[in-house]
């Protein structure tokens, strides 16, 4: 009889992952299961883990940029973004308006392709193959886009400390026109083949179920807090760049299920398409960096050529990096796609920070996906790494 | 070596280099190896496995927009069913036995493409905590540099691996 008994609670353990095709990355779950039910779910990370912390401890703040893209790999741009606001911070500069405008507009085009990615993906895990290769599509349209400004399809690097590192031709910007013209009906196109599918339906409502209160307790931030209906954004509630200056609104849900988020991220596409369009109709004129700040920014191509003054900057800033002479603190954040990215660094005065921090989203979701999964299916699980949207490069750093 | 086996009364006509056919046979005479290698490179089957940046370009390859299906390469999700892998990012210490038994996984012949300048050479993550290029553990036949490279890049890696199956000489059988 005892021995019975031990054979029926004996547990089965499984991996899932490093290498899973649904664990976006090398993500590993050690599921301890209970017939198909998980008991007992353990996150195991740090297999993408690179150093970038250490790496951009010892980099000048300007050469440290390409570190940045590389974290959240499918929103470069936003990391960058992040990068720039914090070291600005710090150096007590800002960047001119149009670089404001040109940056919130190729931030909301980043969070866009961040989505459309998520979705193709978290539909693929759940089992719909048709979103994935209807996302790609205006994924490469939107990556068109940043080879015609940057040219740079991923990594791009193209915000600079003190603001972008070029201007925006006409040609970019009729294209982004047309853009937010073609764009909401794509948006359609995706809720018509998964909105009202009963599979679909199946898979995501009720899954993974967060309240609003719990959800912040576990620190979660993004479309992953919002879904559970509390609205919060730091677009909103602690504004950077020109978001004071455009008018959108932050979708919430209600549930906090996996559907909640699902509908979220999508609303979100919508808002930002507005948020495109407001700041190219409003796009000032006017310098692209920060005019004021010769030894913290590097000088333009031309006056390093011809202009001593403007060539030693330029060659101490490269050598050195831009040196305060002033030791402090300063933690900024912003909104990336997945939740609050916030950096913090810590300056001794040199050109290089004595401490970079990155308090990247997807590693607090990775924290509560335990949470989210102890007590569900082994196949909600799947459901549930999709719904958080992590990206292990930003987790492990 | 093939033309002297069948000297059919019709005389063969050759149509490719080393591919003759009988007219009005409806016959092929060839080299086993030709055989071989084009069922080969035209079914490449590589693993799904992303470890970084590089998937995301390997995704966007596989997509719509690029398709790879025209190529007859098919992601695989099993090391059992694939025959290539492809190390598509930076490889950690922590990830690198995990890659070595993905690849132990896979039945011969299997090939190996390092994507992008970190399984090539680890790029700017010279750290405590990368491998400074996958083929310190993997036999690495095709290098594809870029960060990420193209997906164009991508491609003519993909054709540059056909290529050199295609100049492969008696390797039918697991005997190598």
């Amino acid at each position: 009889m005892a021995t019975a008994q031990k054979q029926l609670k004996k547990e089965l353990t499984i991996n899932l992952g490093p290498q899973h095709p649904s664990t976006h990355g090398v993500l590993r779950l050690v599921l301890d299961l209970d017939g198909e039910t998980v008991v007992k779910c353990t996150p195991h990370i740090g297999y993408l883990h690179r150093g970038t912390e250490k790496l951009g401890e010892n980099m000048t703040y300007l050469s440290a940029m390409p570190l940045m893209d590389r974290l959240d790999y499918v929103s470069s741009m936003t990391n960058d973004i992040a990068y720039c606001l914090a070291v600005e911070r710090l150096f007590g500069i800002t960047a001119p308006e149009r670089a404001q405008y040109i940056r919130t507009m190729v931030g909301e085009m980043t969070r866009i392709s961040s989505h459309i990615l998520w979705l193709g993906t978290h539909a693929l895990d759940i089992g719909a193959m048709t979103v994935f290769l209807y996302a790609f599509r205006e994924r490469e349209w939107i990556l068109d886009l940043f080879e015609m400004l940057c040219g740079a399809r991923l990594t791009v690097s193209y915000p600079r400390i003190g603001g972008v590192r070029n201007d925006v031709s006409q040609e970019f910007i009729d294209s982004l026109y047309k853009f937010t013209d073609e764009f909401p009906s794509r948006i359609l196109e995706y809720e018509t083949l998964i909105d009202q599918n009963r599979i679909w339906l199946q898979r995501t409502k009720g899954i993974g179920v967060i309240s609003a209160e719990e959800a912040i307790n576990w620190g979660l931030s993004g479309p992953t807090l919002r879904g559970s209906g509390v609205t919060y954004d730091v677009r909103k509630h602690f504004p950077y760049d020109a978001y004071d200056k455009v008018d959108f609104d932050v979708p919430v849900g209600q549930h906090g299920d996996v559907y909640d988020r699902y509908r979220c991220r999508m609303e979100e596409m919508r808002q930002s398409t507005r948020i495109i369009r407001q700041c190219l109709e409003k796009l000032p004129r006017g310098p692209i960096m920060a005019p004021d700040a010769p030894k913290l920014t590097l000088p333009p191509k031309e006056k390093v050529l011809a202009d001593m003054e403007s060539m030693i900057h330029h060659f101490v800033l490269i050598t050195k990096g831009p040196m305060t002479g002033q030791s402090g603190e300063v933690y900024s954040a912003i909104e990336a796609p997945k939740g609050e990215l916030g950096i913090y660094f810590v300056s001794d005065g040199t050109g290089r920070p004595y401490r970079m921090r990155l308090r990247a989203p997807s590693f607090v979701h990775v924290s509560a996906l335990p949470r989210l999964s102890e007590g569900a299916l082994v196949a909600d699980v799947i459901a549930n790494i999709g719904s958080v949207d992590v990206v292990l490069g930003e987790c492990d750093r | 070596m093939s033309s002297t086996i069948i000297d059919g009364p019709a005389g063969l006509v050759e149509v490719e280099e080393g591919v003759k056919i009988i007219p009005g046979a409806n016959a092929i005479v060839t080299s086993l190896d030709k055989v071989v290698n084009w069922s080969r490179e035209s079914s490449l089957w590589p693993m799904t496995f992303g470890l970084a940046c590089c998937a995301i370009e390997m995704m966007t390859t596989g997509a719509s927009h690029y398709d790879l299906d025209r190529f007859g390469i098919i992601f695989r999700a099993s090391p059992r069913q694939a025959d290539c892998l492809i190390i598509a990012g930076t490889v950690t210490k922590k990830m690198a036995p995990v890659v070595r038994r993905v690849f132990d996984q896979m039945p011969e012949p299997r090939y190996v493409i390092a994507m992008g300048s970190c399984a090539c050479s680890g790029n700017i993550y010279d750290t405590y905590s990368t491998v400074l290029g996958c083929d310190k553990f993997l036999p690495v036949d095709v290098y594809i540099p870029g960060c990420p490279p193209r997906p164009e890049a991508f491609m003519d890696g993909l054709i540059k691996l056909q290529e050199k199956i295609r100049g492969e000489h008696m390797k039918w059988g697991a005997w190598r």
